[in-house]
């Protein structure tokens, strides 16, 4: 395996819990809901990913354990902005303060306990071929979030059901008049976007390190959110978005490693202004509003 | 199922201040629960919480101590989320306002200055949260970019500044190679026997004042309250949007900033890692208990302080986690969304349909 090619291998590394977790937001703010919670179902996702992989011995049980984790925690948020109209950005920070919290809880017993990472998957024959460990040399997650963008791609544009969902997210009020299921649809992508989130957490937990500490999110959930905007709610350019912010990401650990003289404070602040900065390059280009036209906005249907 | 909302006509005030007394009440509870499932008594909880702080006496100046950074960042918070600006980085205004304010202790170290060293350290800082507030507000103004991320990214950045430069430029020569610049020459003076109540604390009331006399008797508080409420009526009435936005940042900004400063200035007396436990985010939580309304949020502010003790107060004497605190703090914003709702609308559990 060359370097190029393990370079390449950190950087899918680096992006996947990113795409994961992004592509689960991206499907809640087409409904139109904004949920600021990921960076706390992450790391419950990944706190309870960890602890059930451990306590059972099974990584399928943490996996399995994270998603529901996230379930749970999205169904809170859905309780919130759906049943009783809260404000979504309020609701979603109070979320990413009890999920921080939560994980700690659930975390304690576990820090500094090891755990094998999951084995990539091998496939006789495609693997060895040159540069097939990029291809085919990866984790099980890589391709479930390969899988789930362009998933996403085809339920967004070309089913009945996303067709609804996103009209749904463009204009509530319409939707609702006539006679599409607002509510029902939104707890569905909450709920959807909830179980992205946990298990972008679990793969924090049982691939990407793999072990537990607390605040190992560290800010992921934020970017993902960024990551949506910066896509203008696209999946195909979601997913470009993500793997251009895994190199980034990786760029900056290669960059820190080579010691050139910059402080590592700076380069470890290069995934975060770069973050701002692409933001802003997205923005200049379109003046046209391209998010969701509900997008944040409660819904109270009237009867 | 579902739920119904239907919406109440006339609220009364008394169910407004009601509401989150009851979401205090509701957090508790919830609280309880979950030390319940952590094998602990609830009981001897809500004692060493809520109850051993408020019956010492070095416990209410600390509570007064704590409240008084989340109450200063709360009430600048209420100016962005009046105005349904979402400013969620004071966190990383807060950091910035405690470099910019030390920055005029440091350079003039040793020389022998006056007292006016603490006055100008003040204003510097809060001129510091000020400016780093105004980013995210010019790259909304400007580019139309959401200040929600670009305010929270910063916070990040903000960290790492005073991570670099206690560990590198500004560390204290004589230090150990600790990660921590020199104590300062000049720090709030003490108010109460004890060496712990710092005339910063004067400086929260202060500010909560003037920020009621600006919301309710300037036509500029009057533009931010119709912009939260109805973008289209302002635009009507002449008041600019982008202004609006502009102004509500920096103040937001000018408040984190100047209560880092004060933190600095009273208590720690020099820079380090970590100045702020996450004040940023929890005056969050204090600014809509509090309605954000200036006299709702000292309530808030001393509740969410006394949570603060409580947890540090726990970790001693029942070795519970300080994360519980935060949870606690979550449930508590969620209660308190929860309970304007019910203020607002009449709930009705309806079977079926959609």
């Amino acid at each position: 395996m060359g370097v190029w090619e393990a370079i390449l291998i950190t950087v899918v590394t680096a992006a996947t819990p990113l795409l994961i977790a992004a592509m689960g937001e991206l499907v809640v703010e087409r409904a139109g809901v904004l949920n600021l919670g990921i960076e706390g179902m992450m790391a419950v996702g990944a706190a309870c990913g960890f602890a059930a992989a451990i306590l059972s011995g099974s990584t399928i049980l943490g996996i399995l354990a994270a998603i529901a984790a996230g379930l749970v925690l999205s169904g809170l948020f859905a309780l919130l902005v759906l049943g009783l109209a809260t404000n979504q950005v309020a609701s979603g920070l109070a979320l990413t303060i009890l999920g921080l919290g939560l994980s700690g809880l659930i975390g304690a017993g576990f820090v500094g306990t090891q755990r094998e990472a999951i084995p990539p998957v091998y496939i006789p024959g495609l693997t060895d071929l040159p540069g097939g460990h990029v291809l085919f040399g990866e984790n099980p997650f890589v391709y479930f979030s390969l899988a789930l963008a362009f998933a996403t791609l085809w339920f967004l544009g070309r089913s009945r059901a996303g067709l609804t969902l996103r009209s749904i997210g463009e204009n509530h009020a319409s939707a609702h008049a006539l006679g599409l299921p607002v509510l029902k649809v939104r707890l569905a992508a909450i709920l959807f976007g909830g179980a992205c989130a946990g298990l972008a957490g679990a793969y924090l937990s049982l691939v990407y390190t793999p072990f537990w500490s607390p605040g190992m999110t560290a800010g992921r959930g934020w970017i993902a959110l960024a990551l949506v905007v910066f896509a203008s709610w696209r999946p195909l350019r979601l997913l470009f978005g993500a793997y251009l912010f895994g190199g980034a990401t990786v760029l900056q650990l290669h960059a820190q490693a080579a010691s050139l003289g910059i402080p590592s404070q700076a380069l470890s602040a290069f995934p975060y202004v770069a973050t701002i900065v692409a933001l802003v390059v997205m923005s200049v280009g379109r003046r046209s509003a391209t998010a969701p036209g509900s997008l944040g906005a409660p819904f109270v249907p009237d009867r | 199922m579902r739920l119904e909302l239907v919406p109440r006509g006339d609220v009364s005030p008394v169910a407004r201040v009601l509401s989150p007394v009851a979401a205090v009440a509701a957090a508790i509870l919830i609280g309880g629960i979950i030390v319940a499932i952590m094998g602990r008594s609830p009981l001897q909880a809500l004692q060493v919480y809520f109850v051993e702080p408020l019956t010492q006496g070095w416990a209410l100046q600390e509570l007064a101590i704590k409240a008084t950074p989340l109450l200063i960042i709360a009430v600048g918070l209420s100016f962005c989320f009046r105005a349904s600006l979402w400013n969620i980085g004071a966190e990383g205004q807060f950091i910035i306002g405690a470099l910019t304010g030390s920055m005029v202790p440091l350079a003039l170290h040793g020389s022998g200055a006056g007292p006016w060293v603490l006055a100008a350290g003040l204003v510097a800082g809060a001129l510091g949260g000020l400016l780093y507030a105004l980013i995210p507000a010019l790259l909304r103004v400007a580019f139309g970019v959401s200040e929600i991320l670009t305010s929270l990214m910063l916070v990040y950045v903000a960290e790492l500044t005073l991570d670099y430069l206690v560990r590198g430029p500004w560390r204290d020569p004589k230090g150990f190679n600790f990660p921590q610049t020199v104590t300062f020459d000049w720090t709030l003076p003490y108010i109460a026997e004890g060496d712990r109540l710092h005339a910063g604390i004067l400086i929260a009331p202060l500010v909560a004042l003037a920020a009621w006399f600006v919301m309710r008797r300037t036509l500029f508080g009057f533009g931010i309250r119709v912009a939260g409420e109805s973008p289209k009526a302002a635009r009507f009435a002449g008041f600019s949007a982008d202004r609006m936005v502009i102004a509500a940042f920096c103040i937001s900004g000018a408040c984190a900033g100047l209560a880092g400063i004060v933190e600095v200035f009273g208590q720690i007396h020099q820079l380090k890692p970590g100045i702020s436990p996450g004040y940023g985010f929890t005056a969050i939580t204090v600014a809509f208990l509090g309605r954000l309304h200036p006299a709702g949020m000292v309530f808030g502010a001393l509740v969410v302080a006394l949570t603060v003790i409580g947890g540090e107060n726990a970790q001693i004497v029942m070795q519970l986690p300080l994360d519980l605190t935060r949870v606690f703090q979550g449930v508590l914003l969620m209660c308190v969304l929860a309970a304007d709702a019910l203020v607002s609308y009449r709930v009705r559990v309806v079977g079926g349909g959609r």
